[in-house]
């Protein structure tokens, strides 16, 4: 046994050496440009129908595995204590059982059919009709982007999905590129934005709140950074935000401003959009009221006008791969100012 | 022969290395394939790590975006193409012959040419490191992501042809163990009475044959998509992306049993020589790997429950997932009734079968919650499937080759690996697998998507994460142990026999290592277990 003693030191000294890996990573300063943070986005803490059917269900199915596995894991911890280390004449020459057999196959088979049972009533539930008037969205998957569409109320938005409370919401999934799945854990299951098709799927929130969300279908380099937020308001707050959504931005005030409008309309406008302005470039979000947003570049960012400022500067360096262009070599300074102060009138 | 000669048996056979280029011995292309693929897993191994590290915690910068994406997509690629499926081919390429009583495999240059396909492909697939990047879909490599449009460069073209020449060798192989199977068992071998590791050969080997050829016309037109201006994963050509993913699972799903069935062979051989008792219900557990071959084309797509299939074709696709549990509870049952009453021997390779058995239930268990289609349309992409793959792959596949290497190894140098050093390995490897993948379920219900190479701090996700990383160097640490005692064992490790184990089978019935012929004598056998029939005259009988 000479062997043991330079084993634990080396396996305590690995383990050391990994607890202080994060906290050697922490030291660096603070980051201000981190992904932002959603709350825990736990399955099994459900505000919507969809969800609270969903957690329902694994409970049960939870409570019945764990019966399951602490038979066999039993069964094989009592084999192996009880008969280990016996001499090898006790041990008992038999081929097999044919009454067990039965039984084992018997029994785990019935179970499957209980299951089935609860998998296809809820199955049932999730993708029932919609009751009563449902209010449409269709989210549409870009590289790595989410943009949100309310085609009845005319409202087009990117990164945060606003939807009242207690009405069911029915969804459209659409992709312009490759497949992105969309995925609220606390408010519904997945379902994936096929290119060259449209998803539907449809629920209802309980409870307001702020809910994090992120694409779960590899999508490419940035495929982690697509990330949004689902934001569940009373009835009579959506209304008042649907209504201002539905205002065209008044004209920028102020010399940055207005300067920043015309190298926005210039620069900018191939791509994006700004209502009431020739700007309706459709690749990039839509930015009639970007500065009503909480965050911006599809959650990695918060939206505040130095954050602006440095993604308008050159995206690419914090979101390799994106789509837009790093314009620190087109534009000035100045230019990037004056920008950020027009877009901070769209509210 | 248990003498402390060191003039181990086999010796005077050519040993340079001209000899291991132009083998055609069925021993030494299983060594060539064992050592092959064991490389792989070590660089396999290292990609793992390497994602681990950079997801130790929130918002690490330890490797860009694209390269966590390659490798995070070689890592996947490398284990089950070039480690899990070829190591399994590999010891079946040793050991079929010596378990029917064959000189060697039906078609012994088909077999060379198998090997050297598999190696091709290994070296291809790697090189795109250098040569312009590797491939960084993902090892499923879903259309129209891995289409020209979306991914320029040539990595993808490299994981195209590395899996061609992959597959094709596993085609050639599954050829070769059935023809071998079929046609050259000793005398007195009914191919209803087939050792439980050849039998699973036979059985996966079916798979392979009936399966292959769906990933290699993926790949094909794939190919043509991105070099040739065809459209069919094209939705504006009018293709549709789907189409990949039907055929790419329609191999892809089988292959987990192509991956498993022969690891739950091996343990089907080693539980009964150190429970010292016959397998139980043996029957069983050979048809029920025949009933999950068949289940098993049926089940691909239930790993596209998200994509907005109507009910009926998700519930026909859960109903199948879910009766695959049946057959696979018949093994589990069968296994554990193979050592009550049994006088056990818990040495390493014993120790590596019950632990196969221990953490396969888990994967098991979160198998079926996944074929519950509300349960899978929240828990599908994210780490709780990453958390149930590596209980089927690692807990389940990995278990059973190590298995194997400590049970058969002897057989193959001659010499005993050291049991020591084989218990830390195990004790380290097991603490160490559940430290990495258990808490991988729990950050799936969390809400923590696979894939992403970096994610928000304050989501609770941090501390599981840390546990992984910490295991995943763990079970590092238990490899690195393995592989010094296979070295020292090789040199100075304690001269095997022809019999260390007091087997069953066949194999055990020559010299270790066996001699280019394999017998001296052409085996006649009578029943499952021909070595033991002396020692248990009359009991040979069975239903």
């Amino acid at each position: 046994m000479k062997i043991r003693r330079p084993l634990i030191i080396i396996a305590i000294a690995l383990f050391v050496l990994l607890v202080a890996l994060p906290v050697m990573a922490q030291q660096g300063e603070p980051c201000t440009t981190c992904p932002v943070s959603f709350d825990t986005p736990s399955v099994l803490d459900p505000a919507s129908d969809y969800a609270a059917e969903s957690a329902k269900l694994f409970w049960f199915v939870f409570w019945i595995a764990t019966g399951v596995f602490v038979l066999v894991e039993t069964l094989l911890i009592v084999a192996v204590f009880r008969f280990r280390n016996r001499p090898a004449s006790e041990a008992v020459q038999i081929h097999g059982n044919t009454k067990l057999e039965i039984l084992w196959t018997s029994i785990p088979a019935l179970i499957l059919v209980v299951l089935l049972g609860f998998t296809l009533r809820s199955m049932a539930v999730i993708r029932a009709p919609v009751k009563g008037e449902p209010l449409k969205v269709v989210a549409v998957g870009h590289q790595w982007w989410w943009e949100f569409q309310y085609p009845d109320l005319g409202v087009i938005t990117a990164n945060q999905m606003i939807v009242p409370v207690g009405q069911p919401i029915e969804m459209e999934l659409r992709s312009v590129d490759v497949q992105h799945g969309f995925w609220a854990p606390q408010l519904f299951g997945k379902m994936d934005a096929v290119p060259g098709r449209t998803n539907r799927m449809s629920f209802t929130v309980t409870e307001a709140g702020e809910y994090g969300a992120q694409c779960t279908q590899m999508c490419g380099e940035q495929h982690a950074q697509m990330r949004f937020q689902i934001i569940a308001t009373p009835a009579g707050e959506f209304q008042t935000w649907a209504a201002g959504q539905q205002q065209v931005p008044p004209p920028p005030e102020g010399e940055a401003a207005v300067r920043g409008q015309e190298i926005f309309l210039l620069r900018c406008s191939a791509c994006h959009t700004v209502g009431g302005t020739v700007a309706a470039g459709r690749v990039g979000p839509n930015l009639t009221h970007v500065s009503g947003r909480d965050f911006i570049a599809g959650g990695i960012m918060p939206r505040t006008d130095d954050n602006l400022r440095q993604w308008v500067q050159n995206a690419p360096s914090f979101k390799p791969g994106t789509l837009m262009p790093d314009f620190s070599i087109i534009l000035s300074p100045q230019d990037m100012t004056d920008i950020v102060a027009y877009l901070s009138t769209l509210k | 022969m248990a003498t402390a000669s060191h003039t181990l048996p086999g010796a005077g056979a050519p040993t340079g290395l001209l000899s291991w280029l132009t083998t055609v011995d069925h021993k030494k292309i299983g060594i060539l394939y064992l050592y092959t693929t064991f490389f792989f897993f070590i660089i396999g191994g290292l990609e793992a790590l390497t994602v681990r590290t950079q997801l130790a915690w929130s918002n690490l910068k330890f490797i860009s975006a694209d390269l966590y994406n390659q490798v995070f997509t070689m890592h996947g690629t490398t284990m089950i193409f070039l480690v899990v499926v070829p190591i399994l081919a590999g010891f079946g390429n040793y050991f079929v012959p010596l378990l029917i009583g064959a000189r060697d495999m039906a078609f012994p240059k088909l077999n060379m040419l198998s090997y050297w396909l598999l190696l091709a492909g290994g070296i291809v697939l790697n090189a795109s490191f250098l040569l312009g990047g590797a491939p960084n879909a993902g090892w499923t490599s879903y259309a129209p992501l891995s289409t020209a449009v979306y991914s320029q460069g040539t990595s993808i073209d490299f994981w195209i042809i590395g899996l061609l020449l992959g597959g094709t060798s596993s085609t050639l192989g599954a050829i070769n163990f059935l023809v071998t199977t079929i046609t050259m068992r000793c005398p007195g071998m009914k191919m209803t009475e087939l050792p439980m590791f050849a039998w699973s050969m036979v059985v996966t080997s079916v798979m392979v044959l009936f399966s292959t050829p769906m990933i290699t016309v993926a790949l094909l037109l794939l190919f043509l998509d991105r070099n040739f201006g065809t459209v069919y994963f094209s939705v504006p050509g009018g293709g549709d992306p789907l189409i990949w993913q039907n055929l790419f699972w329609f191999y892809s799903h089988p292959a987990v049993y192509i991956m498993v069935l022969p690891a739950m062979g091996i343990i089907s051989e080693v539980l009964p020589v150190f429970s010292r008792k016959p397998l139980f219900g043996y029957q069983f557990i050979a048809w029920s790997s025949v009933f999950i071959m068949i289940l098993g084309f049926s089940v691909w797509a239930h790993h596209m429950f998200q994509v907005g299939s109507p009910l009926q074709v998700d519930t026909f696709f859960a109903t199948a997932s879910m009766i695959i549990a049946v057959p696979t509870g018949i093994k589990i049952f069968n296994w554990i009734g193979t050592m009550w009453g049994g006088a056990l021997k818990l040495t390493t390779a014993m120790l590596f079968a019950i632990g196969f058995i221990a953490m396969f239930v888990i994967g098991g268990i979160t198998g079926v919650s996944l074929a519950i289609v509300p349960i899978n349309w929240q828990v599908h992409d994210t780490y709780y499937v990453v958390g149930h793959l590596h209980y089927v792959l690692f807990g389940g596949s990995m278990f059973g080759i190590f298995s194997g290497l400590y049970y058969w190894g002897p057989k193959i140098t001659g010499r005993k690996l050291n049991e020591t050093l084989g218990k830390w390995h195990f004790w380290l490897h097991t603490l160490g697998f559940n430290l990495t993948f258990f808490g991988m379920h729990i950050l799936g219900l969390l809400g923590m998507p696979r894939r992403i190479y970096t994610y928000a701090s304050g989501q609770g996700w941090d501390v599981l994460n840390l546990i992984s990383t910490i295991g995943a160097f763990t079970i590092a640490f238990s490899v690195l142990l393995f592989i010094v005692n296979w070295f020292v064992s090789l040199r100075s490790g304690e001269v095997a026999g022809d019999d260390p184990w007091g087997g069953a089978t066949l194999e055990w019935a020559t010299s270790s290592p066996p001699p280019v012929h394999n017998f001296d004598k052409v085996p006649t056998v009578k029943g499952l277990n021909p070595l033991w029939a002396d020692a248990h005259p009359g009991e040979q009988s069975h239903y």
